[in-house]
């Protein structure tokens, strides 16, 4: 009844081919959209906005990473917590040898850095596919950690091989270090994010997102129809790497401010960051914010009812929770390969027959 | 001969010994692989699952006890007896068991004819289910497993080996019962697929899975059959690792290093698992050896990776796996 498109005309290719084509998907985006620059940093409270909405951005910057690659290229890749701590350590080493650079840019770079290491571990794809590739991506994994812990150089010889990152701001206001306010690092993350998913968005609809697709569907069909795998794979890892650089760079700079490799970007981030995708949504955008949010989100939510209602001890929560994530992801894989993403798509497809379906 | 020389050989050895211990690990992924084309990534958390289940059972624990302690306010934890380590083993044999046909109706059945990789993340969730189970249901708390396995040094290796070159080995009892039980494993496992109806029936279904349907094999019973196997492969691995460090959560990340050593070996050989195992554990004992030293050292917990990585880009297919054949 309110969810409808009739009466809505295109007159143009451009006005087709939108992103949202339906009205009222995009007055419902720019309000989400406005609702996160102007009004949630100045509403939310500080604990919310730390606890809450700045993990699910980063983590949302990685997932989107992670679905271009495995979601839109089809190459799994179980490496994205190494990749992550390449960024972090990019931003940090850029941060304290050029302290004048714009963190902006640090923020940047650290990603392009990602997208060069990313670029050399999917060097492999080009022979391998399925779990080996997958498989193989855990040796990016280790290696980073086991890099950034034994070699001092990365860490700039601090006595605990801690990395903590120094104080920066964008336009006189700190959005780095302990004393900066969580709006101000809200504000950043939210609006680097931003850009990444238009980005994101415009790469998976352009020929680069479709010559993706047309490897994951069938890489040989692909090749004989002339799509590069060459380049459709190493671009697929670059960019894919890139996001997830920033996310690291982000994770560490602007939300954990300090990090240890083997605690912030072990191994189990990585597999975090794939469920995100499974449980979001394959292969959409919208999949990869569902998804990270409903994994940042859960753990708060358990941990609120089982510790704080229920006083529960906080081991018991923490194996529940393995137990929840866990049959949850089989549970998407068997009820809903497509995720969240896909249930929402169905629940559009639904509301526009509502309440007269036929 | 030098010092040097023999210390290396040392290392070499232990390597192997260790190997062995992978390739227990890898044997449980192939079995199923070969079976049913899934990637079991479980396995490792089977193991740890088993080990918990038999040091519980062994000593009485309540299972569930700190969640029903949590809800009802009681103060449960023990029964109060001791099993025999034969009983404790072949009760937790039985739990693999049903462990096995619980995947097949929960997780398998509704999941046939998936694509591989849908499979593979499948079972990452059942790895993660399975790990807050077994915490949830046991304890977390890193526990000591004692079923009577012979440990420390071995003298008689060492007496021998000082009087043959003048210098006294180094090996540990426990990783050489590790090996004959491995080779006794692999060779009741071959016996049971070349002489048994189950075996036959088993590699048919490795072999062509719509052939083996046609000429009446019931798929479900043999992948019932194959994750049972894996679970007691599982629960070997899972007792020799625990004999070795303890059972606590690191357990499952032998999994982690089972990867490679399949990757080496080709997922569908059982002969690849364990030659893999083998040249995993002593190019990594041996490069910590040699290499460690110069770059600061633990290299093993990458080294596996790195040289599986190296060796599939010459060879895909690992190197006792089928050549793999695409058609579109």
């Amino acid at each position: 009844m309110f969810y409808r498109e009739a009466g809505d005309f295109k007159t143009s290719y451009r006005e087709d081919m939108q992103t949202f084509p339906i009205r009222l998907d995009r007055r419902a985006y720019w309000t989400i959209v406005a609702l996160a620059f102007l009004v949630a940093p100045f509403v939310v409270n500080d604990y919310w906005t730390n606890a809450v909405l700045l993990p699910f951005l980063v983590w949302a910057t990685a997932a989107l990473g992670l679905n271009l690659l495995t979601g839109y290229c089809g190459q799994v890749s179980l490496g994205t917590g190494g990749f992550m701590a390449v960024g972090a350590f990019a931003a940090y080493k850029l941060m304290t040898a050029f302290p004048g650079m714009n963190i902006v840019f640090v923020v940047l770079l650290a990603g392009v850095v990602t997208a060069g290491v990313g670029l050399l571990f999917g060097l492999p794809s080009l022979r391998i596919k399925g779990f080996y590739l997958a498989v193989a991506t855990l040796a990016a994994q280790f290696f980073f950690v086991w890099l950034f812990n034994k070699v001092p150089w990365f860490y700039n010889y601090s006595a605990s091989g801690q990395i903590t990152a120094p104080e920066r701001t964008i336009f006189g206001i700190l959005v780095t270090g302990p004393s900066a306010a969580p709006a101000a690092k809200y504000l950043f993350t939210l609006t680097i994010l931003f850009g990444l998913a238009w980005l994101a968005r415009n790469l998976t609809r352009g020929k680069t997102g479709r010559s993706w697709m047309a490897i994951r569907d069938m890489d040989i069909a692909a090749e004989i129809i002339g799509v590069d795998p060459l380049k459709a794979k190493l671009s697929a890892f670059a960019v894919s790497s890139f996001f997830v650089g920033v996310a690291g760079a982000l994770f560490f700079t602007v939300y954990l401010g300090s990090a240890e490799v083997t605690e912030a970007f072990g191994i189990d981030k990585s597999f975090l960051v794939l469920f995100m995708i499974i449980i979001g949504g394959l292969g959409s955008i919208l999949g990869s914010f569902l998804g990270a949010a409903l994994l940042v989100l859960l753990p708060v939510f358990l941990k609120n009812v089982m510790v704080d209602i229920l006083h529960w001890e906080t081991y018991i929560a923490a194996h529940l929770e393995l137990m929840i994530v866990g049959g949850l992801i089989i549970f998407f894989l068997i009820y809903e390969p497509h995720g969240l993403a896909q249930l929402w798509r169905l629940a559009k497809e639904k509301l526009r027959l509502w309440p007269f379906p036929y | 001969m030098p010092d040097q020389f023999y210390f290396a050989l040392e290392v070499a050895l232990n390597g192997l010994l260790t190997g062995i211990m992978y390739a227990l690990v890898a044997l449980g992924f192939v079995l199923i692989y070969k079976s049913s084309e899934i990637f079991n990534y479980a396995q490792g958390v089977m193991a740890l699952f088993a080990a918990l289940t038999l040091v519980g059972l062994q000593s009485g624990q309540v299972p569930f006890a700190e969640l029903i302690n949590a809800i009802f306010g009681t103060h449960l934890s023990h029964f109060g007896w001791r099993l025999p380590p034969l009983v404790a083993i072949v009760l937790t044999a039985v739990v693999m068991v049903l462990f096995a046909i619980l995947v097949e109706r929960l997780i398998l059945r509704h999941l046939v004819g998936q694509e591989p990789i849908i499979l593979f993340m499948a079972t990452i969730g059942l790895a993660y289910f399975l790990e807050g189970f077994g915490d949830l249901m046991w304890g977390s708390e890193i526990k000591k497993l004692d079923i009577g396995l012979p440990q420390g040094l071995s003298e008689t290796v060492e007496s021998l080996t000082d009087r043959w070159f003048g210098y006294g080995l180094f090996i540990d009892r426990l990783d050489i019962a590790a090996a004959a039980v491995a080779g006794i494993l692999v060779t009741v496992l071959t016996l049971f697929s070349q002489y048994t109806k189950q075996g036959r029936a088993l590699r048919a279904v490795a072999d062509d899975h719509q052939a083996a349907l046609s000429v009446g094999i019931s798929l479900r019973f043999i992948w019932v059959l194959v994750w049972s196997i894996a679970g007691f492969i599982a629960l070997v691995a899972g007792v020799m690792w625990g004999a070795k460090s303890g059972v606590q959560f690191s357990l499952s990340l032998i999994a982690l290093k089972a990867l490679p050593v399949l990757m080496l070996g080709g997922f569908t050989s059982i002969p690849g698992a364990i030659v893999g195992g083998l040249i995993i554990g002593v190019g990594e004992k041996l490069f910590e050896f040699w290499v460690g030293p110069l770059i600061g050292g633990a290299t093993e917990n990458w080294f596996a990776y790195v040289l599986a990585l190296v060796f599939l880009v010459f060879r895909p297919q690992g190197l006792f796996g089928e050549k793999i054949i695409e058609r579109v």
